[in-house]
């Protein structure tokens, strides 16, 4: 295989938090939104992230995209760091890595017009840009992304969901970047607006030749457009390897619970399944289970689990999971 | 436009070929309900009547208003009574001069103390407190921590101290009020800042790579307008009342010049003297004016915060 585009090696991110009312001298207590998690991402691929709500997906983004400090670890891009980058250099470097968000109304700043948001990073990253110039690729990508050229002066509240969210496409494509970054795009959507703007990044992805990142707590949606996946949970991937293997024959018992979990669109055959169901919640990230952190909700949970944090196992056709008794 | 359906190709050719559409941004719908609101809109009305007679009303003046009439000097309480016929429109004060001239001159100054105090308030505590929250971190904590010093000092102690010391001068009066109308806007506008930074729009621009003043610029700051203008409206009268404050104490703005609260002072004064339009045409004044903003200020409140009414 070639270079990977994006190495994401045994990044950790770990925020500190205040306890409420505590002394100043008192210790912060760490919270792990992400540790130890490696992935490669290679060109023009997609990766589906999935995992809980707070099982850390959300945070990994943000420190790909450099707006989260990462604790330890290390993330290449083709090969260089972006930790140990100048400010000046990560600034340059960002053109090629652009992010869509999950709320599309609040990704849009309420005082400007659609076309200065478009063109924001265009006129931030090629400042020489005549007007016209800038005018005229903004047009252009909006049609592409399916809005009417001539709304251009409008502001994002006079715009539906969907139609914020394909500004925020816009937004993020006309640098023309090598990496995209999805942060849930279409959870804050209507179905049937769900699956156009799923379709929308699946053909611009294949129309550019993008990389990218797609972040969804919902399977199908993941499936849908993803090459591989990565199962997260409580910060830690539990199981990776391509879309298909992972959601037709899971290997981890957590991803297997949340194969579980999507219901069949048959009553029938929904109620004559077995299912799985996940006790519990998700343990604090405060202080997570030693060993594996899935074993507290586990069905295979056995006493080595406490002990030792599970390695990567492969357990299919470029399938790995984190569980040494997967299957 | 907004009704397109998917299927109307036609409509969706011919909709492309038509003009762009103008937007309309949120200060437009401001405007329009600022404008429905009848309180604030007599209240600008008012407002911009006061300004007009301040800045034309000495063309309607028949006499200067420093210009001391001897012959009514002392007399004033019977032969200085307010009236049309002898171009005393508002009477005379106790030295013989002319009430209207010398109401044109103090509603003058007055506004204009207010309006500085507010503008040095707008630009230097918008910016600072925009920055001051933006940075946040220690940056935030020590500039803050200034702000709470300053506005720990007794004001009005320094004020006099520096008039004392300085000299009673206009200039001297600009710079004091300047120095503290700003502390209270910076505290708000850090607050707001704090809120509009963790917004997802603000980070698609860290994403993007917008250097962080730009950001302040062009993503806090516009956002922030409205709350300022708010509070900058409600500072004006706020100054204008300080002033007032200052110069009823006899160190506010100096003879020949004037303020509405020099005005008002010197009237109460003479209060037993028969005098009384030396109190009340200022008076007057002082409080139509601070109506008129409290309305105006009260109706952009309303009108750019369309939701905490």
């Amino acid at each position: 295989m070639s270079d990977p585009l994006l190495s994401v090696r045994d990044l950790s991110v770990v925020f500190d938090v205040r306890p409420q009312g505590a002394w100043p001298w008192t210790p912060s207590r760490k919270l792990h939104a992400v540790s130890g998690l490696s992935i490669d991402l290679q060109a023009g691929e997609t990766l589906g992230l999935v995992g809980e709500s707070g099982s850390g997906k959300s945070t990994l983004a943000r420190a790909i995209i450099g707006t989260v400090p990462t604790t330890s670890g290390d993330i290449l891009y083709q090969g260089k760091s972006l930790i140990s980058m100048s400010p000046q250099e990560r600034r340059r470097h960002r053109r090629d890595v652009q992010m869509v968000f999950q709320d599309p109304l609040a990704a849009l700043n309420p005082r400007m017009t659609v076309g200065d948001i478009i063109a924001e990073p265009l006129v931030t990253h090629e400042p020489g840009t005549s007007r016209a110039e800038v005018k005229r690729r903004v047009g252009e990508l909006m049609e592409r992304v399916g809005l009417l050229p001539n709304l251009i002066n409008r502001y994002p509240h006079e715009f539906s969901g969907g139609q914020c969210q394909r500004i925020g496409i816009a937004r993020a494509l006309i640098l023309n970047p090598k990496l995209l970054v999805c942060d849930e795009p279409v959870s804050a959507l209507d179905v049937s607006v769900q699956a156009q703007v799923v379709n929308l990044l699946k053909e611009i992805q294949s129309d550019m030749g993008l990389s990218m990142i797609f972040i969804a707590h919902d399977l199908s949606v993941v499936k849908h457009i993803s090459d591989r996946i990565v199962v997260m949970y409580l910060g830690r991937p539990m199981e990776v390897g391509p879309a298909k293997a992972v959601t037709r024959t899971p290997t981890h018992p957590y991803t297997q619970a949340l194969i579980s979990s999507v219901p069949i669109p048959d009553p029938k055959a929904e109620r004559a399944r077995a299912r799985p169901v996940l006790e519990g919640d998700l343990p604090s990230p405060l202080s997570p289970p030693s060993g594996c952190v899935f074993r507290t909700r586990c069905p295979k949970a056995q006493d080595v689990c406490a002990k030792a944090r599970p390695v990567m196992e492969k357990s299919g056709q470029g399938q790995w999971a984190a569980c040494p008794f997967h299957g | 436009m907004a009704m397109m359906g998917n299927s109307d190709v036609d409509l969706i050719n011919d909709a492309a070929h038509l003009a762009e559409v103008r937007g309309r941004s949120l200060w437009q719908d401001a405007w329009a309900r600022f404008f429905r609101n009848k309180a604030a809109v007599a209240g600008l009305i008012v407002l911009i009547a006061v300004t007009l007679f301040a800045i034309f009303g000495s063309y309607f003046a028949k006499y200067e208003p420093d210009f001391v009439d001897f012959s009514l000097m002392g007399a004033n309480a019977y032969r200085g009574v307010p009236s049309i016929e002898t171009g005393h429109y508002f009477g005379v004060d106790q030295d013989g001069r002319d009430l209207f001239a010398r109401v044109v001159q103090g509603t003058g100054i007055s506004l204009l103390v207010g309006v500085i105090g507010a503008i040095v308030a707008v630009f230097l505590g918008t910016l600072y407190g925009a920055v001051a929250g933006y940075l946040g971190g220690r940056v935030d904590s020590i500039m803050m921590r200034i702000v709470d010093i300053l506005l720990s000092i007794p004001f009005m102690f320094v004020l006099i101290l520096m008039l004392v010391i300085f000299g009673r001068s206009l200039l001297m009066l600009f710079i004091g009020i300047g120095l503290i109308s700003w502390l209270n806007m910076a505290r708000i506008a850090r607050g707001q800042t704090l809120t509009i930074k963790n917004k997802e729009f603000v980070e698609a621009a860290i994403a993007t790579g917008v250097s962080p003043f730009t950001i302040i610029l062009r993503h806090i700051v516009p956002n922030l307008a409205g709350i300022v203008i708010v509070y900058a409206t409600l500072l004006v009268p706020e100054i204008i009342l300080f002033e007032s404050f200052v110069s009823y104490l006899g160190l506010g703005v100096q003879e020949p010049n004037t303020s509405l609260g020099a005005l008002i002072n010197l009237g109460a004064r003479q209060m037993n003297n028969g005098t009384l339009w030396m109190l009340l045409y200022p008076l007057a004044f002082f409080l139509i004016t601070l109506f008129a903003f409290f309305f105006v200020g009260d109706g952009l409140r309303d009108a750019l915060d369309p939701k905490d009414r």
